[in-house]
Parts: structure tokens; sequence; C-alpha cells
């Protein structure tokens, strides 16, 4: 059987087909005719059905520690909720949210905190990702309104991909652009990003920018088109406000383009080719994502890009827009319901004229607060000032994804009351929660999801949930039964909730004042079969747009009072994180391909690991030379908030003084990988965005005795004793788990193989020694079965593991495998070197060897091994290893000329 | 007269001598008259195949190497079961005891060695054995037949295939060994250590660090009831093997005033210092050296078959030898030196249950020895990279894996 869905990875909103057979996923595809893929999925979507399975599943609701009855937990939540609100009213009550949860969970959880439980403190974790692009569209456009869509992309003339790598976060949309470029050799790409990233395989112009010093440069863009009389006149007089302002503040820096490029720390020749550009061409997208957002002035930074797009009247035209592109599935539909704390309902805000009043009479709201609560970071402060005294948290994992996450962690730990309503049984935040509650996961969640282009697509239930564990909106609505409000939450489905979400967005839009762009009114009137039917479509559907609106802003009229746009007068901030003597390096975060924020869901699927295996830095050579830090040794960076234990990667992509770290690493997969840990909780003072890309760090080799990989049999119990290692990485495997091992310095020498016959009860079998260059490797098998393996060494000296978890699977080994173990690999099947191409499991090796025998281009290397053949995000690395062995070609010709 | 005119007459059809007749024969201008004499009355048999024979594992026709009507059709005279007695160098010709007379224009000695003895009171009773060849095999197995008990001295290479076909055959088994662990030549203690376990768990008392004193005579004081140690301890024993090593052959060069050590002394042309006589195999040594395993004799007979048939081929040279072992259905691999050295880097690879074990010595990343036992298949591989003196510090953390796992890590494609 097959089912259509969506994809619960990045912004993008892939809709995916589903193979079922017999209650069990056996696969999935790109759905082929969903408009934001048309088949495409990227290789984490492509591994989907590989993260499901009931193991490491929450499958039960606990109390206090203790499993309990679904009632007792619902009594237990409302019970002490009430507690809370009757002691210290309904503003000691807080609820953190996702943009993981479905339209219908968030708009049930709005309504009950706004509505019933009085607590205007409901947040969520998009707050992180893009609450500085909402907060930037809204003044500009007075309205949360994406005015793009994806295929603006590939009808543009010039696209500006700006603190957005999209090779990594939003492979498919790269496809697209990709295509596109293919198709339309006219259409440019100019990429803006202080890495090289696998992005600018596809730039006309790369612009590797000082971190933070974007608003400088639209700014001067903003000039530029003035000076160059690019500006279009009529649009800024017809529909729009505030240009004077704004291009005053843009010269208030000298706008010199030489000034301007020392202040971005760009070529000048550089710089003006994309100023020309832009102001050239009309059909013009900037792109930006969360290089722009996570900043302590993110919003500002989105107002001069979206400045530009006004002032050249680059909007409401196809192939021409300020895109924001989100980070999670289903950030647009938190943001629709009003999931932020500082939104009400429906694309309402506390402020916005008679919201309130409509609020309270469309649910008969006993409580509703008077004005917005706290954003994320100062949620988080609040609770550790005692102000909150419960938290519920749903689908998300703060004390990794928070800055100054540590702190985090002491607020959750003073905070009376924590609620976790979560699907994976093993996850950072659960240790401190009072209350657990087992949640459905994708798969088997039902409900609606928004993607960047504000396209509604179903997200269908195929599978029932494990255990005990309950969809989101069913426990929330059962949770606000048992507080006694049965006949606002009498919601039997998620299409109940769906459409009193739709009746709202419409109720009372247009009556009178400024109309609410998001209305979704149309779709009130859905059945259970045609909501289950519903094919993916673009809000507002109203009346006059049944089937949706492709573009918005195209006659020119705005979601303000005066119908016009604004443009906003930006003065540059230098980042808050001041790097200094101490702290030299500007530390950057970000997602890396092939994981999804704190791998709960992505670290099931081994093959997911092996593009990146361990936490890591990526730093630039002369850096890590003044550091110490050698590529592929352990370093640690540091700051007065907290301390990283990751992998050094050197290259020159990283700019000098530069560091870049993912985001996914927590406490299940690393001692010391949160990279949270080291930002300040520093925030934008309009989004209430933390700054997660600037901060301050020293960095230093961490100071080891040696380095062991570790791989122990999925049975045999997790490494227990980790209180003598100065670090350590977990990555499962399919029949077995990997550890990277490294023992304290100044520890007297370890003997690993003893130590692991104490971890897991089975002594050395086989053991291989170097004693001079301080190598070891050794197993224990017991009855035939590979029990553990262990490495002392290095791990670039690591072979391929595929092979090994293979023979951890094995019933008994047999003599030729057994003899073959400690070198990790089948005789003559020697290491296939690092994975390039995760979906086909194509190492370097073998793509080295296939160039050397003459595939010249990617083509030739997809047509002979398969790889870059699937979801296509290998073929930036394909190209650069197809550089490396024409340069080394060269040189050896040049050798033997010589 | 040109050299295929000439008379080669090789005394001895051993392993050394039948391999140099093989390589003659195979040249283009052999010499036309060849008269090859063994002291045995077979056509040539394979001794090497003499311990599996005991052991039972294969019939006696498999040791033949040819039949009788072979040396008819390569026009070569067999003469078997006649020892030479005689050899008159002024005129070219020797005797047999059976008082033939042959004329030579070359003489080849080929005439092996001979098992040492222990030299300890009671070494003439009956009841004490070689393993040289065919009579002693049969003997053996005649020994066996009776049952009882079979003392082994040696536990070298021969001494334990004895013993193991003995223990095959029915017979309980003492293995003798003086140093203090079995086949010290070739294998560390580890390795060593391994082979005892294995032996022992078949069955055979392995005694190492055991030095003979004398033997027991039974009450007719002329058969051998057993073996009394230094340490006063006694073993009995229906019967005895000595395989203690070998003595090269060379009694009959003696006589005719050829220079002697150990064995015949050869030149790189495996000539003695009398131009029409040679020497190769067990019984000569060159630059010092004597000889035991087959590898260095065969390059020999290829040197003295090209210089037989008129060519000038390269000297022989000594080069380092690998010592490829069965034992037992145990396979060993060894050469370079078995002590590592201080400065020696030692690779190890352990799997005793499994009986898989590997050493390697290292000096400035170059591959100097190496000791595998069970699993051998990558012991050629580094026997090459011994003897070319690679560098292989770019390979090393492979090495112990062999050679596809090695090699790529050196540029090359396994």
């Amino acid at each position: 059987m097959q089912q259509h869905t969506t994809c619960p990875y990045c912004g993008v909103g892939c809709g995916v087909t589903a193979t079922i057979e017999d209650g069990v996923m056996t696969g999935v595809e790109g759905d082929r005719e969903h408009p934001a893929n048309y088949g495409r999925l990227c290789v984490k979507g492509s591994a989907l059905h590989e993260t499901l399975g009931d193991h490491g599943r929450l499958l039960a609701p606990r109390v206090d520690g203790r499993e309990v009855s679904w009632d007792d937990a619902l009594a237990s939540v409302a019970n002490r909720l009430t507690a809370v609100r009757e002691r210290h009213g309904g503003e000691a009550i807080a609820g953190y949210l996702s943009g993981q949860l479905l339209t219908e969970d968030y708009y049930a959880a709005n309504k009950l905190f706004k509505g019933f439980l009085g607590s205007p403190h409901l947040d969520t974790n998009s707050r992180l990702c893009m609450a500085s692009a909402v907060a930037g569209y809204k003044r500009a456009f007075g309205a949360d309104a994406v005015p793009c869509n994806y295929e603006d992309l590939e009808e543009a003339e010039l696209v500006v991909l700006v603190g957005a790598n999209l090779a990594w976060n939003h492979p498919v949309l790269f496809q697209r652009l990709r295509t596109a470029k293919q198709r339309n050799p006219l259409l440019r790409v100019v990429v803006i990003d202080p890495r090289v990233t696998d992005t600018c395989e596809v730039a006309d112009l790369y612009l590797p920018l000082k971190p933070g010093s974007d608003a400088r440069l639209f700014n001067g863009l903003l000039a530029f088109q003035a000076d160059k009389e690019k500006l279009d006149r009529v649009y800024l007089e017809r529909h729009t406000q505030g240009f004077d302002a704004a291009l005053a503040a843009a010269r208030d820096e000298a706008t010199t383009l030489a000034a301007i490029a020392d202040d971005c720390d760009l070529d000048v020749e550089a710089l003006e080719t994309f100023y020309y550009w832009f102001a050239s061409q009309l059909h013009v997208v900037t792109l930006y994502s969360q290089g722009i957002n996570q900043s302590s002035s993110g919003t500002d930074k989105c107002n001069a890009i979206i400045n530009c797009h006004l002032a050249g009247g680059k909007l409401g035209l196809p192939g021409a827009g300020p895109f924001s592109i989100t980070g999670q599935p289903n950030a647009m539909g938190g943001r629709e319901v009003g999931g932020l704390a500082n939104q009400l309902a429906a694309h309402m805000d506390y402020h916005t004229p008679g919201a309130q009043a409509l609020v309270t009479e469309f649910w008969h709201a006993p409580h509703l607060p008077d004005g917005p609560g706290l954003k994320a970071v100062e949620l988080f402060k609040a609770i550790e000032r005692g102000e909150i005294q419960a938290l519920w948290i749903m689908a998300t994992n703060p004390v990794v994804s928070l800055p100054d996450a540590d702190r985090a962690k002491r607020a959750l730990a003073k905070c009376p009351l924590v609620i976790v309503s979560e699907c994976m049984a093993d996850t950072d935040t659960l240790a401190y929660a009072d209350i657990v509650l087992p949640a459905s996961s994708w798969a088997e969640k039902d409900g609606t999801v928004t993607n960047s282009e504000r396209r509604i697509s179903r997200q269908r239930g195929m599978l029932p949930p494990p255990g005990e564990a309950r969809h989101d909106w069913w426990i929330i609505t059962q949770v606000a039964r048992y507080l006694g409000y049965e006949e606002a939450f009498a919601y039997c489905h998620p299409r109940d909730i769906f459409v009193e979400h739709a009746r709202l967005s419409g109720h009372a839009n247009r009556a009178d004042g400024v109309p609410r762009v998001f209305d979704i009114s149309a779709l009130a009137g859905l059945d259970r079969a045609a909501y289950d039917a519903l094919v993916p479509i673009q809000w507002p559907v109203t009346e006059a747009a049944p089937d949706g609106t492709a573009r918005l802003f195209e006659d020119g009229c705005f979601a303000t009072p005066d119908g016009r746009a604004r443009l906003v007068a930006v003065t540059p901030h230098a980042p808050r994180q001041a790097v200094s003597g101490a702290h030299p390096l500007r530390l950057n975060s970000g997602r890396v391909r092939d994981q999804w924020h704190s791998m709960t869901r992505t670290g099931r699927a081994p093959r997911l690991l092996n593009h990146r295996a361990e936490p890591y830095v990526d730093l630039h050579p002369d850096d890590a030379e003044v550091a110490g830090v050698a590529d592929g040794g352990l370093a640690r960076l540091y700051n007065a908030h907290g301390e990283a234990r990751v992998r050094a990667r050197v290259a020159t992509a990283q700019r000098r003084g530069e560091a870049f770290m993912p985001i996914h690493w927590n406490a299940q997969f690393s001692n010391a990988g949160r990279v949270g840990t080291l930002f300040a909780a520093h925030t934008d003072p309009v989004s209430g965005q933390p700054e997660t890309k600037h901060g301050a760090v020293a960095l230093a080799p961490l100071a080891i005795a040696e380095e062991a990989t570790l791989l122990v049999a999925n049975d045999s119990g997790a490494l227990s004793e980790r209180e003598s290692l100065a670090y350590w990485a977990r990555m499962p495997l399919e029949h077995a788990e990997r550890w990277q091992l490294a023992s304290k310095a100044g520890a007297s020498p370890r003997d690993w193989p003893a130590w692991c016959a104490e971890q897991f009860g089975v002594a050395a079998t086989l053991w291989s020694e170097d004693v001079a260059s301080g190598r070891l490797r050794a197993a224990g098998i017991r009855d035939g079965r590979l029990v553990w393996w262990l490495m002392v060494g290095p791990p670039s000296e690591l072979p391929g593991l595929a092979w090994l978890d293979a023979r951890f699977g094995d019933i008994a080994l047999e003599t030729e495998q057994r003899r073959r173990v400690l070198a990790g690999c089948a005789s003559g099947e020697a290491d296939t070197g690092p994975v390039v191409c995760s979906c086909h499991q194509v190492g370097a090796t073998a793509i080295r060897e296939a160039i050397r025998g003459g595939d010249s281009d990617v083509d030739a290397l997809g047509a002979r091994l398969a790889c870059g053949t699937q979801c296509g995000s290998c073929i930036p690395e394909l190209k650069s290893l197809l550089e490396e062995e024409v340069a080394h070609a060269g040189a050896d010709e040049a050798l033997e000329t010589a | 007269m040109s050299a295929n005119d000439e008379h080669l007459v090789i005394v001895g059809n051993g392993m050394a001598g039948h391999r140099l007749l093989e390589r003659v024969l195979a040249h283009p201008h052999r010499p036309r008259h060849i008269t090859i004499l063994g002291d045995e009355p077979e056509t040539a048999y394979n001794r090497i195949l003499l311990s599996p024979w005991l052991a039972g594992e294969m019939e006696r026709e498999a040791l033949t190497l040819r039949e009788r009507d072979w040396y008819t059709t390569h026009d070569v005279t067999l003469i078997a079961g006649e020892r030479v007695t005689a050899i008159d160098r002024q005129a070219r010709t020797l005797t047999t005891d059976r008082q033939r007379r042959l004329g030579y224009d070359r003489l080849v000695l080929a005439t092996g060695s001979q098992a040492a003895r222990p030299g300890v009171p009671g070494d003439d009773l009956d009841g004490i054995h070689t393993f040289r060849d065919l009579r002693d095999g049969e003997r053996l197995a005649r020994l066996a037949d009776s049952g009882g008990h079979a003392v082994v001295l040696g536990g070298g290479l021969l001494g334990l295939e004895a013993a193991e076909g003995l223990r095959k055959r029915g017979m309980t088994v003492s293995v003798l060994h003086r140093s203090p662990h079995l086949m010290n030549r070739q294998l560390d203690a580890t390795a060593a250590g391994m082979l005892a376990d294995e032996l022992r768990s078949r069955g055979l008392d392995v005694i190492t660090g055991a030095r003979l004193a004398h033997y027991e005579a039974g009450g007719d004081g002329r058969h051998v009831t057993g073996v009394t140690l230094e340490d006063g301890t006694t073993l009995a024993a229906d019967g005895v093997v000595e395989a203690i090593g070998i003595v090269p052959h060379i009694a009959l060069a003696e006589t005719l005033g050829l220079a002697t050590g150990r064995g015949i002394q050869v030149d790189a042309y495996l000539s003695t210092h009398d131009p029409r006589i040679s020497a190769l195999g067990e019984c000569c040594e060159f630059e010092g050296t004597t000889y035991g395993l087959i590898e260095p004799i065969w390059r020999q007979a290829e040197v003295l078959a090209a210089r037989l048939c008129g060519d000038t081929p390269e000297p022989y040279r000594e080069q380092p030898c690998a010592t490829k072992l069965k034992v037992s259905g145990i396979s060993l691999y060894a050469f370079g030196p078995i002590t590592p050295a201080p400065e020696h880097d030692v690779l190890t690879y352990h799997d005793p249950q499994h009986g898989d074990y590997r050493r390697l010595l290292l000096r400035d990343s170059r591959l100097e020895g190496a000791v595998l036992y069970g699993d051998t298949a990558a012991g050629p591989w580094y026997f090459q990279q011994s003897l070319a003196q690679r560098d292989l510090s770019a390979c090393r953390q492979a090495l112990l894996f062999g050679e596809h796992d090695a090699q790529p890590l050196l540029g090359e494609v396994a």
C-alpha cells in the first residue's frame, strides 16, 4: 500500500510516498505530484523508513519516575497545573513547543494555554530559527507573510543566497536551483556566507563576508541602488513608506564600495559585481535563512534585505522577492496558529485592534492574557528566577538547542513541575521531567504542516503509535478535558481542529480595519473525506482564491493600516558576543547535511552518521596551528558559558578567526558536543531570537592519553564506565554501537582489552599489537559471536565499518570472517574510505579509483558507481574529488616530463 | 668435443639429484649421455611426502616422482640400488658396490645427508631408528603396527612429523626436545607454545628442555626399552626415532681429497675444486652454509643445470629464504631473525583459540622477519616486501592484515 505524506525534516516540506507492507514501512520515495519536490528526496528524507521502529521509543506515561496509566498521567498533569495556577496564577505556567508539531497540535496547545490556562508564555523552538524573519516581514508587510514560492527561484534572473547553506540544509531546493541553472544559463547565483559551503558549487559569485556584517552589506546595496539610480521610484511612491529614512540610515556610514568592502571584509570588485547584478535585474530572489536570523540584530538584517527589494520593486512578481526559508517542517504552521509568545492566534497579535475580543469570543475563552508572554530565551531565564512554576515541553530538546544550554539545564532542574511530551526514550531533556508523556511520531501523526512557501500539506498517519504513545493533539485535548474544558476541546479527530483553525482565520477577517493575510476560511468546510484527500495548497485559501495563492502582494497592497509596505531604517550592529584576546574565535553554528536537530530521529539511521560521525569543529589552518590543534585531532572550545570537546576538521573553507560547529550533538551522543553551551543568551530586541551564529570562544587541543574506537553489539549493553574518558561520542550502527573514545591525559596507560572485558564480560579473544606505535586492536567473541571490537589509535585508521557491523549481526563467525575481524573488512575489499555518497554507500577510495580509471565528470561516476544519482547532495564532494585527482594527475605528469 | 656429447653422471637420486636431472633434461643442450645413480632401489621419490605417508594420509605410489620408463624415454640411464664406493678423478671413473665401473666427463655429487646421532651410551641398540628414507619409513610403520610407546628425539619439523605419523598409526608418543621450545630455528616462543599446545591436545606428549643422558636396554641387552634424561627421568620406549638434525654425506668426497668442511665445499657455480666434479644439495657447503630446506637447493639445481648444458649462468648466491612448512596440518611460515633485536619494532596478531598467530619484525619501517602460524596466506607477500627492503610506514596500520589491506595504503591496487 502506498500513502502520500510529507517529510518531517526541513522547511522545504517535500511530499513523500511511503510503501507500507504488513504494517511495516518498507520504503519511501519522493512524491512525484508534490509541488515542493516533484519526486525528489534528499538523503535524510530517503532514509525516513530506516529511522522507524519501537527501539528507543517512549512507550508509557511516567509520573515522578513511575509508569502509570494514561488516566493517572492526565489527571496528574491537570491537578498539578491547577495547583500551580491556583497558587501562582496562569502566568506561572509556560509551554515550550516545536516546529516538529503538526498545525493541529499547535492549535490545540495555543488554545489551551492562552485561552484557558490564561498563560501568555507559550513559545516554541521556532524562536531559535526564524523569529527574526517573522518580525522582519511583520515590520515591512504588516504580516508574517512570505511573498514568494519555490518556482520564483526557477524564474529569477538572479538568486542571492545569504546565510543559507541550501546544499546541506534544504537539499531539494538546492537541486531545484541547480536544475534551473542548467536550464537557464542566464540565471546567476550569488552565495553570501562566511564559510565556503557546498552551496558555493552553484555560485557565479561568492562573497565570504565577515560574520555579522550583513546589514552593512545590504544597507550599502540600498545606497548603491540610489546612487546608480536603480530605484523603482514609482513603486516606492505608490506602495511604500519610509524610504528616505531607510536610505538616510544606510548612508549614515561611508557608502563608498571600498569602505563597505572593508567593513564586510570583501573584495571590492566582487562586492561591486554583486551590487551591480542586484541593482540591474528586476527578477531577483534573495533567499535567507538562519545566517541572517540567528543574530542579535536579525530583524534589522531581514529588513535591510527587504528594503533593497522594495526599493527596486523586486517583489510581488514571478522570480522576485525576499524569501525566508525556515528550518523546521512546520515552523510556518506554528506561526499560523499563533504559537509564538508574542502572538495571540491566527496571525493576530495582542495589539492587533479587536483581536483579544475576537479570540475570546471565538474560543469562549475564560482567561485570555492581556499581552505577550516570554520568548524562549527569556522564558528559561524566568524559569531560573523561579517566576515560572510549571513548564510543558512538547517535541523539543531545549537543553541541547538553547543558547547557554547549561543554564537551560539549571533552569529545568529548578522548575517545580516539568512535563515533557516526547516520542524518544532517551533525550537530554527527559532527565528533568516530572511527568513524561509518550507521544506519537512521524508515520503515526495525522494532520497538516505548512512549508516555507505557505503550502499546507497533509501529513498522514500510516502506522499505529507503539505502546501507549498518543498523538499530541489528543494529549492536549485530554488534559483540557480533565481541566474541565470539555466543550471547547470536543475534538475527536485532527480534522475537527483544522476546520476550527480555518474558521478562526476567516473569522471577522476583512470585517473592518486591516485584513489578515493568513486566511484559509475556504477550507473550513472540509469534511473527514475532504480533509483526508486534501492536496497541497498555498494560503491564503479564500472564497476569492479557492485554489490557494501562489504569490503575495502582487497588487502592491500590504497588510499595514495604510496598505503600504515599510522600509525600515537599519543601523548595523556588531554581534553582542565580542571576540577578545581570551576568546579570539568567532563561533558559528549550523546543521550538517545528514543530521536533523538533536539527532533523536536521524541518529537512528546508521547511514546518516557516515557523513559526519562525530561532533566536530571546522577550523582555518592558521587558527588550528596557532592553537596547536591537528586536523583530525580532538579539540576543546571554551568560554565562560561552557565547553565543547569535538573533532577538529581543518580546511581553508573556514575563514581565519572563525570556527563552525554543528548543532546536533547532545549528551546522548557525546560527552561535550553541545554547541549551545558556548553561546551567550543574547537575543534580538525585536524578535527575541538568540545570537547563535556569533559566539566567542577559545580553542585548545584536548589533552588526552590515547584514542580508541569501540564497537559493541547492540544487545551487549551500553558503555557504562565513561568517567575516566576525556571524550566520548556514540554512533549507532545497524547491529552495533560505535563509541569513539579518548582517555584522559596523565592517566596511566590503560589496558584497553582488559577494560573492555570488564565492561562487557568477555575477554579479548583476538588481538593485534604494534607497541612501538601505540596501536592495538582486539575483539571479544563469545560462542562464535562478536561482542566487542576495539581499535586503539587514531580514528583515521579505521576501516569502513559496514563489514564489521554486519559481523555483529552474524550468529557465528566463519573462519575466514574471524580472521578478518581485526582488519575490519573482507579480504580483497580493503577500506572503501570515508563514505561520500550516503544513499548508495560509495566511499572515496572507489570514487578516486574510478576517476583514475577515466571517469572525468559526475555523470560518469554516477553511471559507474551510482554515487550522486539519488539525492545529489554529495555532488559537490564528487566535484572536489574530481578536481583533486585531476590536480594530482597533473602533478604526476609534470614529474614524468621533468 | 661439444658439451652435449659429454657423459654426465649424477651420484644421488634424492631430491637434489633428481631436480638437477629434470632441469638438465629441460635444457635444449642437454648432455647426450646421462647416468644417475641412487643407492635406494626405487626410482626417484618425494622425500617430503614421507611424513604424510607414514601418517597414513597417502598411498606409497603417490611418492613416486618418475617411473622407470620415463628414464628410458628421456635417454637417461638409471642405476638404482647401487652405492658408489670409489671414484678415480684422474681416470674419471667410478665404481659401485656391485663393481660396476663407469666413466664420466662431468660428475655431480648429490649424496645428501644422514641423520645426526646423539652420541650417548646405548645408541647402537636395536629399535633406534632414523627417518630419512623409505626404508626408515617402512621400519617406523612396522614399529607402529606393533603398538606401544615411542619416543621421538627432536622437536624439529622431522621429529614432529614422525611423532604425529606414529601417533596416527596408533602409538602413544613422547617428543623430547632439547630447546625450551619446539622448532626453535623457525618459531618464536609464542608460536612454538601454540604448536606444543595443539600437539598436546591431539595426544602427543611434548617435553621441551629435555636433555638425553642414555638409552635403556632390555633384558637381552640388545633392544632399546627406554630413554633416560639428564635430570634422571626415564621414559619407557618400544622404539625410538632420532630426529635431532642432519649431517652432510661427505665420506665419498673426502676419499677423493676434495675440499670439505661440514659439507663438500663448492663455488658459486657449484663446482668443487676439481672442475669436473660438482656438488649440490644437502651434501654441499657454500660460503660456510649447509642446506636442509628445498628452496636454495632448487636454485642450486638451476645454476648447475645451466652450467652443465654449456651456459654461463648467474652465479648462485645465498639468499634470504622463507621457511614454509606444514606440520601435521598446521601451517607455518617464517623468515628472518627469530629473536627480536632491541631496535626491532614488533607487530603481533593473536587468536589463540583459533590457532592463528603472526609476528613481524620491522627495522626502520622495513620488514626483516616474520613468523606466521595458522593463517599463513600473507607470508609470501611479507617475504617479498622483506626482500625488496621496502619502506612500509605508509601501510603499517594494516600490515598485520596482509597484502590486500596494506597495498592500497602504499598507493597500489592490490
